[in-house]
């Protein structure tokens, strides 16, 4: 018997070789997610009485063009999550997807178990931090926020895989400009209408001094009863300061 | 049961529908030491009859924690179980690593269950030697499953498996309706009581059983001896002495892996075999 190897096993095998080796090429050549393109500004969410209330502007802007308007950056997931989203618009909805997958899992148990808004975080984390040490982050920074049992639960992930857990919280600009609001205004036991004065405070702050937000905002509110998104609106702003009125006046070459 | 053309393979059915070398799997439950599981609404509480090969060894271990809120007991071969167990614990741990929170009992029994039926179902493989009993808590309270190695898992108020399991079970049917209001005490009392009817006799010290505990506010843990003593002379449950003293010695001298359990009902059977 020995080494015959009729032509047809040759040709198989050789055909094999090829596909391995396109594999293992076009391997080196995939890219990573150097940059965003289409992406999300800001979101903010905090603790209240009855639950966690979330804001997020409907804006995606491409560099800094305004191209999409009527992005939902607030998702529902599974009976007692929500996730809010800034950064790249496609990676979100890629999380949507893995997150998608997980809830469908979740329900096919059948079972009375039901993953809540700590699991999800913890999961994000895990899948976050993971993209991160294969340098191809999801260039997103998310928030999670949802009740179960009584309890609330309000966390980030970042995309670099930093998570942590606090009773507000905000993204990307955010960060500097509605964390001091937050700081001073938040208190344990927030009415739903306080919780909205102080989100809204938050956007408008965001909406004049960030140049990529836009000015259609939606408020999402998750309880232990389930969630509610607002219709998209926008926020009243003020533009007739005194330093407005004649902006050239005294300036240099002007008359 | 006799041996009969069909039992072999576990890939080979009779024709009364049956796979023989699952049923010749769960006798080597029946064969193995009791252990004894019953639950509350907030605790669960697992028990074992632990006997030594000889008064130089020392006892096998049938109580395993798998988490802080899962434990198993087991009965049959206990290398299968231990086996099984590090699968459990192995699933526990990964599942706390990507979310943070404990694995819910009734989803580890599913997949256990699972995993045991596989090997019914391959020709290379055997069914696992071992009985299962899981005790665990989760979001809606204390649960008990016992895991067959059929690869059928069940939901039980209280249930006991291994040799001389069924007077176990006639206590407990007698008190299992008193179970979901039992306070954690209670259920310990009980659980002695049914392993001291396994014993049939035989005076129950904390030598030769074992007790472990999970609730909620409780994790997962094995009572020490002592502790076992102490609330066997509180209940003053211990029993006279032993007339069985004879049969006692022998399964004492009896095999290993799967401790005998049946050894006195032979001794009847052989003479008049011829």
């Amino acid at each position: 018997m020995g080494n015959v190897i009729t032509l047809m096993e040759e040709s198989v095998l050789s055909t094999h070789k090829a596909e391995m080796d396109t594999l293992l090429t076009s391997k080196g050549d995939s890219q990573r997610t150097q940059y965003p393109y289409v992406t999300g500004t800001s979101v903010i969410g905090i603790k209240y009485k009855d639950g966690i209330l979330m804001a997020a502007d409907m804006g995606g802007s491409y560099g800094s063009t305004i191209r999409y308007k009527s992005v939902e950056r607030i998702k529902q997931v599974g009976k007692h999550s929500l996730i809010g989203a800034s950064g790249e618009i496609s990676d979100f909805q890629e999380i949507l997807k893995y997150l998608d997958e997980l809830i469908l899992h979740d329900n096919m148990w059948d079972d009375g178990n039901s993953l809540g808004p700590k699991e999800v975080h913890n999961y994000l984390t895990r899948v976050m931090y993971n993209r991160r040490n294969k340098f191809d982050p999801l260039w997103n920074s998310l928030v999670i926020g949802g009740v179960k049992n009584g309890h609330k639960y309000l966390g980030s992930v970042s995309m670099i895989g930093v998570n942590f857990e606090d009773d507000h919280i905000a993204t990307g600009f955010g960060n500097h400009l509605a964390r001091p609001i937050l700081r001073e205004e938040w208190r344990e036991d927030l009415s739903f209408e306080e919780g909205v004065k102080i989100l809204e405070k938050c956007m408008r702050n965001l909406l004049y001094r960030d140049r990529s937000a836009v000015n259609k905002i939606q408020i999402a509110k998750i309880t232990e009863e389930g969630l509610t998104v607002s219709q998209p609106y926008s926020l009243k702003t003020f533009w007739n300061f005194a330093a407005f009125q004649n902006p050239t006046v005294g300036a240099e070459g002007s008359w | 049961m006799f041996r009969n053309q069909y039992d072999t393979d576990v890939t080979t059915w009779s024709p009364a529908g049956r796979l023989f070398q699952v049923e010749y799997a769960m006798e080597a439950v029946k064969q193995g030491s009791a252990a004894i599981g019953l639950r509350s609404k907030t605790h669960a509480v697992l028990a074992c009859v632990n006997k030594a090969n000889s008064e130089l060894s020392s006892h096998q271990r049938k109580i395993f924690k798998v988490d802080d809120h899962i434990g198993v007991a087991i009965a049959g071969l206990t290398a299968d179980g231990r086996v099984l167990s590090r699968y459990m614990r192995s699933e526990c741990i990964n599942y706390g690593y990507t979310y943070e929170a404990p694995l819910p009992v009734g989803r580890l029994v599913v997949q256990l269950a699972d995993k045991a039926q596989v090997c019914t179902q391959r020709s290379w493989k055997r069914p696992y030697g071992v009985g299962l009993l899981v005790a665990g808590l989760d979001e809606s309270g204390a649960h008990l499953y016992y895991n067959c190695p059929s690869g059928n898992y069940f939901e039980y108020q209280a249930f006991a498996i291994g040799s001389r399991s069924q007077a176990a079970k006639t206590y407990l049917e007698r008190k299992f309706e008193s179970f979901p209001g039992s306070s954690r005490d209670d259920l310990i009392k009980d659980a002695l009581f049914a392993i001291r009817e396994t014993l049939q006799g035989e005076k129950l010290t904390s030598s030769v059983c074992t007790v472990a505990v999970v609730g909620v506010g409780e994790a997962f843990n094995i009572l020490d001896q002592a502790t076992v003593q102490a609330l066997i002379n509180e209940f003053e449950i211990s029993g006279e002495e032993a007339p069985a003293t004879a049969s006692v010695a022998e399964e004492g001298a009896g095999d290993a892996a799967a401790d005998q359990g049946g050894a006195a009902a032979e001794e009847e059977v052989a003479p008049m075999d011829i």
